[in-house]
């Protein structure tokens, strides 16, 4: 109930100063529409044309970077805000649309999807050449691509769950790519199912919004809360909390986070765009599409503790998991998992501005360091870094941009990621100071410690791939153009894509995303924060220094990395800390062994046995029946009055003797006798 | 009393023809005594129709109805007799069982 | 055209199969291409009877009978053949004639030993009429009838085509074989509900007055109050036995496994999707606006036992080894969600209902074809000796992957909306009704789509994935052939459009649901 929140409520407004957006915004529906029909297109033709349905696939990708810088550049010089919606069905009072939204938030989701997309599309190229589905894989990215834009231009909720399940579907298929092997299946499963138990959220959030609303669009959802509408206010806690458990499950948030490691299954490529850079950021998105939602102090503004606690949890607890991993996919998706743990932290802070700008900036990093690391793959047909090493003389460009990639995540002045972790540690401090209280101050330190450990397992991991022997057995060499130049284009992203949002020199980056119809009432830095950029840097220059200390062949010795193996902590960490072991054997097995037994057990002894004991009861019933009273008794009669007539028959028969004197002289009797009795009795 | 003189003709004729009828075995003498036994009838019939001076002669018009008809019937009957004979070689009736049990 | 109008048109679509039977009947059983041209021939004019139906249907007045005749019939009794079709059974109806054509299709290259596509065709035809019949009927008999003719040539199809394989029924001495216990188990089963319908209705009869077996008057006067109180009561619960175990609610379900299971493909296809949906549709068309103040009573029962059935499925399916046994058990689920929805009494809890019919029907019956396809190929329904089947037989498989899609509720394609309406109307019951009994069934119902999920991931990575077996090396299974692609090509579209623009259904149903919702329960 801080002053702040109270007054954020009456600076709702409807601002007149966003243009339209002309005939880009108008069309904009085709940005989700190009890849979906490409999709459909790779399907049927993909493997008939020249390059086997990567062009299509390839020109999918190009249009919506086209279109999305396109329009990031008409929003950096003047905020465009556009919203159209089809209605494809009116059921009882809700009308369900088909809608596309072309505002400040979307746009950027739109660019980072196109850039990043385009980068891996190029380098899936080279990557996944000889592939056994080739063409199945670009279509099903496509796919994915689609489903992306699909939620990122919904307007309304039950189109972002379309997407939402969607981009569930191509993960699914993706990280089940190589379906031959089950492990890889285990994992698809887990992703799906993971993300469905978390949607289950999502679905009851977006009924119960939709219900009181009474409608399902965005905007008259935050229009009812800029209007204090008292029925939305009533269930506004649950309702957030059910939204933001649907984005745990997405974002991969604590404790729905056990998809994403596994999820390394798929191909590098699928890694890099889905699980680093774009799907799991879609829970980070629906905050920041709901944000008003959880800022005002009437509404869900109380999920914001829990949603900060979950943050702050994923970001530090993951980060130390990245640090024991062998697996370098397995290092970047703890990592991820730590990132999209900030990015939450900063929602749960109030810092609409800070979080979507640590989702701008990671998705151009990650998504580099994960194709940077798809090279290494590629190269020494291994993902374990204990059959890497030395790879910085082989693999040049590989080496350059893996290390910009890394110096970015771990927040080195004056890459992206300083920026944004930067004002995100600006952001939780502020909350801190403004309502946040006990709890921000806590998440700020956690926060820091997680900087460290951020600068810690990546020098691990730039050590062990690149520096020292080489200890593989494939021949490294560094991967074809069509892959370095990716690198290389995502290299001077990340380089660059901080200085859109430098507090008190050049606020780009603000303005873009506070281009909607509404008043993000977030707080965001008027000038850098000296202080706490500086202790951010520290902390990252130590972590890197630890690294160093321990990894770097010459520096370390056996022992102090054996001294690194803390005996409890380690293990726990090489468990995971034994929560997939948890949901296997507290939840999966149990419902899938016995409980799914005992209930196909009742159907067939219980409900089945009470059908079939009718079934055998009326036989033995019947039998009784038959045999007692039908045979015995009714029949009996029947047969002996049939037997009695038989016999007599029989007897009787025996007078026909064919002889006509007989038959007359019987007749001549017979007149006798009536005769005789007629003059007796009479 | 005129009566009783002809229904003890008929009588002893009807007797006469009943003993035939179940005794003999050949078919032509059987027919022969179905006629006796008609001719009884006939006796009676008239016997009856002059007592009662019927003025309609129903008992006269009847034995000649029954007259016409055993005419009739013994043509018929001895037909079958002669198809009989021809293809069994014998008119004896007690060989005649086929309508037996 | 008019003629069409004046019930002609519905009349055609009910008794065509039924003409086209008896003209089979008529060719030697030598003739076997014309006898299928003929079976052919005839379905398809049915369903471009429907079709025109669609293209003259008034849309902007859904709610009203169209097409509809009402001839005095059995006038002893006054008893009417009364027809017609509002927006809620419009869609019902050419579900049903479209899948009897598709099943024609299919079976033109799938005809299930022993060989007999005379008799076959003929019982196919008598299904068609029964199904058609059901949805066009506006009188309580002739409803009857035509939910009772279905019984007899699904009996004969289930006892004479079923799986031969011997089973042992825990608690009897000897083994019988499947077919004959599930298709005596199916036939009396309904037989039982039917007993207690048809009381039912003759207690309606009775107590309306004038006597009538007019649905429409029927309801005219159950919405006046006529039938409420104890009578109401007793009429509600021999309805409700009689239509559950049609749908079949848990737990009068259980001959759906064994009859599902053991029923030739084709079969199997059309049980799950139009026999299922007479029962609901019954619940629509009968129980709800003749007797809606029962339907209040009753409605938080029906909420628990759909929820019980969505979970309850969930679970058996999970539990099987049988694939056939899986994707019947699938359908208890799914049938769960559509009697949420209708136990919600509200519009969109009914039109949820309707959709979810038509998607389970089309979902559902695709599974079946492709069950029966795998079946024919592999002749085996174990899921532990499939497997890898998207390398032996990849349109199969590919269709397949996007069927069990389809069925787990993807956004997107048709069975979504079922589902997520359903869930959305039980949020939001009739004023009246329980909150804390439909929102606790909504959550129910939410983590029931988990468990889908579930069985169908697992039922695929089963049946789909890994590497096939060694038992079907170097065995020619072919893939997909013409006639299957010609039956399956218009499901997937279906999936797809409805998924897509589900206006399709909605627009249809939207007026007639909230019509009737508003007459019933002034809602």
């Amino acid at each position: 109930m801080s002053p702040t929140l109270a007054l954020f409520a009456l600076q709702a407004h409807e601002p007149g100063h966003l243009s339209d957006g002309g005939v880009l915004a108008e069309f904009a529906w085709l940005i989700p529409l190009v890849p979906l029909v490409l999709m459909v297109a790779i399907v049927f033709v993909g493997k008939r044309l020249p390059y086997k349905g990567w062009e299509l696939a390839e020109a999918a990708m190009l249009f919506v970077a086209v279109y999305g810088v396109t329009l990031l550049i008409m929003n950096a010089s003047g905020g465009i805000y556009h919203e159209g919606s089809v209605e494809i069905a009116r059921i009882g009072a809700y009308t369900i649309e088909w809608g596309w939204v072309v505002d400040g938030l979307s746009i950027m989701m739109y660019s980072v999807v196109g850039v990043v997309g385009l980068a891996v599309f190029t380098y899936s190229k080279g990557y996944m050449k000889g592939d056994v589905r080739y063409t199945w894989f670009f279509a099903a990215f496509t796919l994915f691509a689609g489903a992306m834009l699909v939620l990122v231009s919904a307007a309304n909720m039950i189109q972002l769950l379309v997407g939402w399940e969607l981009v569930g579907l191509a993960s699914y298929l993706l990280i089940g790519h190589y379906w031959e092997d089950h492990s890889n299946n285990a994992a698809a499963i887990k992703a799906f199912f993971t993300n469905k138990i978390a949607d289950v959220g999502l679905v009851i959030g977006i009924i119960i919004i939709g219900v009181t609303v009474g409608s399902f669009r965005f905007n008259d959802v935050l229009t009812a809360v800029f209007d204090g509408d008292s029925a939305l206010a009533q269930v506004a806690f649950w309702a957030g909390l059910a939204l933001f458990i649907g984005a745990m499950g997405k974002s991969a948030q604590f404790p729905f986070h056990v998809w994403l490691p596994d999820a390394m299954a798929g191909p590098t490529p699928v890694s890099s765009l889905m699980h680093a850079a774009t799907m799991v950021t879609a829970g980070v998105y629906l905050l920041g599409r709901m944000f008003p939602f959880y800022q005002s102090d009437v509404f869900a503004a109380d999920v914001k503790t829990i949603i900060i606690v979950i943050g702050a949890i994923t970001l530090f607890a993951m980060g130390l998991i990245a640090l024991v991993q062998d697996d370098i996919k397995k290092v970047l998706a703890y990592s991820t998992l730590s990132q999209l743990g900030y990015m939450t932290v900063a929602m749960g802070a109030g810092a609409y501005t800070a979080g979507l700008f640590h989702l701008f900036t990671h998705a151009f990093f990650k998504g580099l360091l994960f194709l940077a690391a798809g090279s290494v793959i590629h190269a020494v047909h291994s993902n374990n870094m204990s059959d890497m090493g030395g790879l910085r003389k082989p693999m040049p460009w590989t080496y350059k941009t893996f290390l910009v990639g890394s110096l970015a995540l771990a927040g080195i002045f004056p890459l992206a990621g300083f920026w944004s972790k930067d004002e995100i540690l600006a952001s939780i401090s502020y909350d801190a100071g403004h309502g946040g209280g006990t709890i921000a101050s806590v998440v700020l330190w956690i926060a820091i410690a997680g900087a460290f450990v951020t600068a810690f397992y990546m020098a691990r991991a730039v050590y062990l791939t690149f520096f020292g022997e080489y200890k593989g057995h494939a021949h490294p060499h560094e991967s074809p153009k069509i892959m370095t130049y990716p690198l290389i284009g995502l290299a001077a992203l990340s380089i660059v894509a901080g200085f859109v949002n430098v507090p008190g020199v050049y606020t780009g980056f603000t303005e873009w995303l506070a281009a909607r119809p509404f008043s993000m009432g977030d707080h965001h830095a008027e000038s850098i924060n000296f202080a706490l950029a500086a202790i951010g840097l520290l902390v990252a220059l130590a972590g890197i220094a630890a690294g160093t200390r321990l990894w770097r062949k010459d520096a370390a010795t056996q022992a102090e990395r054996d001294r690194f193996r803390i005996p409890v902590l380690y293990p726990v960490l090489e468990h995971k800390y034994y929560i997939d072991d948890l949901y296997r054997v507290a939840l999966v097995d149990p419902i899938r062994g016995p409980v799914a037994r005992f209930v196909n057990w009742t159907n067939t002894y219980v409900i089945d046995a009470v059908v079939n004991a009718f079934g055998g009861l009326s036989m033995v019933l019947a039998k009784g029946v038959y045999r007692g009273v039908d045979q015995r008794g009714i029949d009996l009669a029947i047969n002996a009055v049939a037997g009695a007539t038989g016999e007599a028959g029989e007897a009787l028969r025996h007078t026909t003797t064919g002889r006509v004197q007989q038959y007359a002289g019987a007749l001549f009797a017979g007149a006798v006798l009536l005769v005789l009795g007629l003059l007796i009795f009479t | 009393m005129l009566v009783t003189q002809f229904l003890i003709l008929g009588a002893l004729l009807f007797s006469i023809g009943i003993y035939g009828v179940l005794v003999r075995r050949n078919a032509v003498l059987v027919l022969l005594s179905i006629e006796l036994m008609l001719a009884a009838v006939n006796i009676n019939l008239v016997a009856f129709g002059a007592f009662l001076q019927d003025t309609m002669l129903g008992g006269q018009a009847f034995a000649l109805f029954v007259i016409t008809i055993a005419a009739a019937e013994v043509g018929i009957g001895l037909a079958i007799v002669v198809l009989i004979f021809r293809n069994r070689s014998s008119a004896n009736v007690d060989e005649l069982d086929l309508m037996r049990w | 055209m008019e003629m069409f109008d004046d019930g002609w048109g519905l009349s055609l679509i009910v008794f065509l199969p039924l003409a086209g039977a008896g003209l089979i009947l008529l060719l030697p059983k030598a003739q076997e291409g014309l006898i299928k041209l003929v079976g052919l021939a005839f379905a398809l004019l049915s369903f471009a009877a429907s079709v025109v139906a669609i293209l003259r249907f008034d849309f902007g007045a859904a709610e009203q009978f169209q097409f509809g005749t009402d001839l005095s019939w059995i006038s002893a009794i006054g008893s009417r053949y009364h027809i017609g079709i509002d927006g809620i059974s419009l869609p019902l109806l050419v579900l049903s004639t479209l899948m009897t054509v598709l099943a024609i299709v299919y079976s033109l290259n799938h005809w299930p030993e022993p060989h007999n596509p005379k008799a076959f065709l003929v019982l196919l035809l008598l299904l068609a009429t029964g199904m058609n019949g059901t949805f066009v009927a506006l009188d309580l008999v002739l409803f009857f009838i035509f939910f009772e003719l279905v019984l007899l040539p699904m009996y004969f199809m289930i006892g004479i085509w079923g799986d031969r394989a011997k089973i042992r029924l825990p608690g009897f001495r000897r083994e019988v074989e499947t077919r004959l216990y599930a298709s005596i188990k199916f036939f009396l089963f309904t037989l039982f509900g039917s007993a207690f319908m048809l009381l039912g209705f003759l207690a309606l009869y009775f107590k309306s007055d004038p006597h009538t077996f007019d649905m429409v008057a029927l309801a005219e006067a159950g919405q006046m109050g006529l039938f409420d109180g104890t009578f109401g009561a007793w009429v509600f619960a021999a309805l409700f036995i009689g239509f559950a175990v049609k749908v079949p609610m848990w737990p009068l379900h259980t001959w759906l496994p064994d009859a599902h299971t053991a029923a030739p493909t084709v079969g199997s296809v059309l049980l799950a999707a139009i026999l299922l949906k007479l029962g609901s549709y019954g619940f629509i068309r009968i129980s709800l606006p003749i007797l809606p103040q029962q339907a209040q009573d009753w409605a938080p029962i029906i909420a628990v036992l759909a929820v019980i059935a969505i979970i309850y499925g969930a679970l058996a399916c999970l539990a099987q080894t049988d694939l056939k046994r899986l994707i019947a058990f699938s359908s208890v689920g799914h049938m769960g969600f559509v009697m949420l929805g209708i136990s919600t009494l509200t519009d969109v809890g009914i039109n949820a209902a309707v959709i979810g019919m038509v998607a389970h029907g089309i979902i559902t019956g695709m599974l079946f074809f492709l069950a029966g396809s795998m079946q024919h190929r592999y002749h085996t329904r174990d899921m532990a000796r499939l497997g890898g089947n998207m390398k032996t037989l990849p349109i199969i498989g590919g269709l397949m992957a996007f069927t069990a899609m389809a069925s787990l509720g993807l956004p997107g394609l048709a069975g979504f909306w079922g589902e997520f309406m359903a869930l959305l109307a039980s949020f939001n019951p009739l004023d009246g009704l329980s909150l804390v009994v439909f929102r606790t069934a909504m959550v129910v119902g939410a983590v029931g789509t988990v468990l889908t999920a579930g069985y169908m991931l697992w039922m695929l990575q089963k049946v789909n994935l890994g590497e096939p077996s060694e038992e079907w090396a170097g065995k020619d299974l072919h893939d997909a052939d013409k006639f299957e692609l010609a039956a399956w090509v218009p499901l997937v579209l279906g999936i797809v459009a409805i998924g897509v623009y589900p206006k399709i259904v909605f627009g249809a149903t939207n007026d007639a649901v909230t019509e009737l919702v508003r007459r019933a329960f002034g809602g």
